[in-house]
This record gives structure tokens, sequence and C-alpha cells, in this order.
């Protein structure tokens, strides 16, 4: 106990740059500037009053309005299985393509992996505008096809940018993969399928499940690419709740981004506790 | 290792097959089109010949969108410079704190950074607005002053709510927000993998603490300081919403005039050459990285 205040009480050390007041002061600040505009907004969602400035009691009458817009659920219903299906298809593609780079050397694959960083360099809105050009000039996706059938063009963008985001994501998985592991199946006989099932699969596993909420959030997020690609029977969240606040700030879309902002950060939570659990297992299993 | 792809040909292909049909068709394809588009000239309302000639060029470095590009470029700048200088603190601070604090305070910068762009900005206007939460609480205190200047007589006159949203300001405000945490990750990156030894050795040989940032610790953070320019530079020179929800009417960037040649002018060959001068802007931007990177390495060996 003693020790613990006497710790305490004595001067910073020249590297606990934590304990100094003015980074304290500064980090407070951060925060504050950071976080105090995404709390005020929850907050505010529960607020009983239009003008949405002064607190007048607690409410859950704007998420009962959100909740009966059958246009925003609507698009939320849109944005969730393009997300899921975009998400399905980037982590197929994304796995091979992680496979390919890991295994093999072929000629042009420097150029292969330069192409690949290009989704993730390229600025969106440039990206954005050859999605339109291309859905509306070389392949016109049909707007009349049976819902989710319509959403094709935007899920077809979605995955064009996010299975890069995967590939590297499992890419780096596959690097702490033992290919003494995979020498040993071969030698007992195991043909190609049976050692990628068996053998590769269990270890890229966590890669899989980090790649895909990743491509998930990046799907759930985006708003200028699918703004390019959308049409109005095909509009998703972020882009219905853009036409809401281009104008004004009302309480119902502080309802409607609480709902995405609980939703995105329950998955950032269930990423991390994954991946934290799956560096604890690889510690584990280099222990034995 | 790194097998021959003739040794298992049926594999290679299987694996190399679908990403590289996908990447093609549609990302290669979409910006070659594009990149076609933008030598090219509308020839009636919904054909357009591409013909060879710069004149999208041409119209995109005459003066008015020329400066649209340049200033594009000045607000990056400025947002790049003003989240080094907030965040280059904060990445000292988790560098130096203990793992459980530093855990914490890593999910405290990521957290917003996972949170959607859209709703960010929108949460910015909020604060923001004529009537947002900065200026009720200006005119909050405001009132109170002048109710106590009143007992004595003076009587001041009515708060006029500062105006904080529309303009320059609020674009590279919100861009500063947006960005913040691009810039603290690879600053912290850096730091992280610095020897400490030598922060030591220096404050023990007399330096302070201010020499020891700029002789020691800024020379060694380098490539963490270069690559966050480079995240924070680039997203924020094609910036969209950013500009177009914060922004007014002399505060729109390249990314909004883009937008706009496809989605109202209908000048698909312009837009087309104004977002391949982006591009070539960000790929510069790696270029130099890349040399700067290079350069560093020879310079060590």
């Amino acid at each position: 106990m003693t020790a613990v205040a006497v710790a305490r009480k004595a001067p910073p050390g020249p590297l606990e740059y934590l304990r100094r007041w003015p980074i304290q002061a500064w980090l407070v600040a951060v925060a504050f500037f950071l976080y105090a505009p995404l709390i005020t907004l929850i907050a505010f969602s529960f607020n009983d009053s239009r003008r949405n400035i002064v607190w007048r009691g607690f409410t859950l009458k704007y998420y009962a309005q959100t909740f009966a817009d059958s246009d925003l659920i609507a698009a939320f219903g849109n944005s969730l299985t393009i997300a899921a299906v975009s998400t399905a298809v980037s982590v197929a593609l994304g796995a091979l393509t992680a496979l390919l780079l890991w295994r093999f050397k072929f000629p042009g694959k420097p150029a292969l992996e330069g192409a690949l960083a290009l989704p993730i360099v390229v600025p969106e809105i440039c990206m954005g505008v050859a999605m339109l050009v291309f859905f509306t000039q070389v392949m016109p996706w049909p707007t009349t096809l049976i819902w989710p059938l319509n959403l094709g063009a935007i899920i077809i963008s979605h995955i064009s940018f996010s299975f890069s985001f995967v590939a590297i994501v499992i890419r780096g998985r596959l690097a702490s993969f033992n290919r003494e592991l995979e020498e040993a199946a071969r030698d007992l006989g195991a043909g190609e399928w049976r050692i990628f099932w068996d053998v590769i699969m269990p270890h890229m596993r966590p890669g899989l499940v980090a790649g895909a909420l990743l491509a998930f959030t990046l799907s759930l997020d985006d708003f200028v690419i699918t703004f390019f690609t959308s049409g109005p029977d095909t509009t998703t969240f972020p882009v219905k709740v853009y036409s809401m606040v281009r104008f004004s700030v009302t309480p119902e879309v502080n309802a409607a981004s609480t709902i995405l902002i609980v939703l995105t950060v329950a998955l950032t939570a269930i990423a991390l506790r994954l991946q934290g659990a799956d560096v604890a297992r690889a510690e584990m299993g280099e222990g034995l | 290792m790194d097998e021959s792809w003739t040794r298992a040909k049926g594999v290679f292909a299987t694996l190399a097959g679908p990403p590289v049909v996908w990447l093609v068709a549609f990302f290669l394809i979409p910006l070659g089109i594009i990149w076609a588009f933008s030598f090219g000239e509308n020839a009636s309302l919904t054909q357009i010949a591409i013909n060879g000639t710069f004149s999208n060029y041409a119209h995109a470095i005459k003066p008015l969108y020329l400066g649209i590009i340049l200033k594009s470029f000045w607000f990056a700048a400025l947002t790049t410079v003003l989240c080094l200088v907030v965040g280059f603190p904060v990445a000292v601070a988790i560098t130096f704190a203990s793992e459980k604090t530093k855990a914490w305070l890593l999910l405290l910068i990521m957290l917003p950074f996972w949170t959607n762009l859209l709703i960010r900005t929108y949460a910015l206007m909020a604060v923001l607005r004529t009537e947002g939460y900065i200026n009720f609480t200006l005119g909050f205190l405001w009132n109170g002053v002048a109710h106590l200047a009143a007992l004595f007589g003076y009587h001041a006159p009515a708060f006029t709510p500062l105006e904080l949203l529309h303009n320059n300001f609020a674009v590279v405000f919100g861009l500063v927000y947006v960005q913040l945490p691009f810039m603290v990750l690879p600053l912290y990156a850096a730091l992280d993998r610095l020897d400490r030894s030598l922060l030591e050795a220096s404050l023990d040989l007399g330096a302070g603490q201010l020499t020891t940032f700029a002789r020691v610790v800024v020379p060694m953070a380098m490539p963490g300081i270069v690559s966050g320019v480079l995240v924070t530079l680039i997203p924020s020179i094609g910036a969209y919403l950013t500009p177009d929800l914060l922004g007014g009417p002399s505060s729109q960037m390249i990314a909004n005039v883009i937008e706009r040649q496809f989605k109202t002018a209908n000048d698909w060959p312009f837009g087309a050459a104004l977002s391949f001068l982006l591009m070539y802007m960000t790929f510069v931007a790696i270029a130099v990285q890349a040399m700067l990177a290079r350069g560093r390495r020879s310079a060590r060996a």
C-alpha cells in the first residue's frame, strides 16, 4: 500500500509522458474533440424536442418513427444484404488471392500485387465514377430484377473495393503457417484438396473471420461508391441518411445514426475479441 | 515457399482465375473506360466519341478548375499539418503508456474511425450549425455576461451566432476530425519500434525534452511521419462528403466538381479527366514516399 502511494507521489520519470499534465490535458482535449459530437448525437436521439438543442426529457419516439419509416427500413435491409453477399464473395476471392501469392512464384507477380493495391489507394470518388460509367455503358444492370438481384451493381462494386483488403489480412495470417505440416501431409499421401481443407484451412480460419468482419464493415460504411451505383429503388442506409441530412439536422437522423453506430461498434468488439483470442491461441501454440 | 507455378498448374489456375478475372472485369476495365473517356468528347446526348483529344485536360487547368485543384491540395495539406500537430503528442502518450492503458488509448483513437463517415460528418453539422451546440453555448455565456453587464447599466447587443458551418473553416475542421486516427496509428507504430535507450541516453547526456524530441524522436520516427502524412493527405485531397456537407459554395473541392460532371452537368469526358488528374496526384504522392523510403534505406546501408 505505502509503496504504491509513494510511487504515485514520485515525480514522473523522463519517459513517463502519460504522467505529465500537459500531455494529459492534450489527451483529454483530443478525446473531447473526437467524442463530444458523437456522444451528443447519441444523447439527443433520446431528446423529446424537435429543435434538438435543449434537453426536454427522455423519449424513444424517434426510434419508433425510425422503425415506422418503411423506406429507411428497406434501405437498412438493402445495406445488410449487400454487406452479407459482398462479404461472402470478398472472403472467397481474398482467400484465393492470398493463397496464390503465398504459395506460388510466377511471372507477373509484382504486376498483380500492384494491381491488387490499386483498389486500396485509388480515391473513392474515382472508383465511384468508374463504376457509374461501367454500369451505365458497358454492363447496364437491370433495375427491374426482383430483390435482392437488383442490388447486383452495388454488390459488385463493394466486392471490387473490399477483396484486396481481405487478401492482405488472410495473407498476413498465412505467413505464420508452418510449411512442414503441408509437406508431412503430402508425404502421408494427402491430395491438394485434402491438404487445403484439413491442414491449411484450420490455420487460415481466424484470418478468414477477421477478413470477413473487415469486408462487412467496409461495405456497411461505404457512401461514395454506393452513391454512384445506387438507383431510386436501390438505396442503402448511408445513401438514405445522406438524403435526410443534406438539409437539416433532425432527431430521426440521430436515432437512425445511433442504431448504425451501435451495430458497427458491436461488430468491431466481436472482431477484436476474436482477434485477441486468436493471438492468445497462437501464443499458446508456440508455447507448446 | 514460393513454389514455381509450373509445378502445380491446375492449382495455380484455380487460385489465380477468379481473383484475376474479377480484378480485370470489375476494376481495371471500369478505370480503363474512365481513362479512355478523358480523351473524348460528348458527341451527342448519350454518345461519347473517344478521339484522343487533350481538350479535357486543357479545360481542367483553366484558372477556375486549377484553383479548385490547388484549393483541394491546400485544404488537404493544412489538414495533414493540423493532424500531425494534434496527433503527435497523442502518439507519444500511447507509446509510453503501460500495456493496459495503451490498449485503452488505442481503442479510444480507433473507435471513431470505425464509425460511419457520414454519421461523423452529420454529428459535426449538429455541432457547428448556427443553432448548433457551439453557438448555443456561446449564446448562453453571452447572455449571462450581458445580464451581469446590465446590472452595471451597460446594455450589450443581442448575441449573433457565429457562422461556423458551410465555409472553409468547417471543411478543414471536418477533415481533421475524420482523418486524425489515420495519422495517429502510423505515428504510434513508428514510435513503438523506437529504441528507448537512445532517448534515455539523450536525456542523460543533458539534452532537454525538446532537444531530444527534435533531434532524436522526430528523425527516428520519420518513416511513420511520412506514412502518416500520406494516409492523411491522399484521402483528404479526394474528400467528397466533408466539403459537400460542411462546405459552402466557395469551399468545393475537386471531388465535388467530379461528382457534378457525372451527376448533373453531364460532361463525362471532363469529369473523367479530373478523376485521372486526382489519380495521378495520388500516384505521385505514393511514388515520392517510396523514393524517400528507398533513400533512407540506402543512406543507412
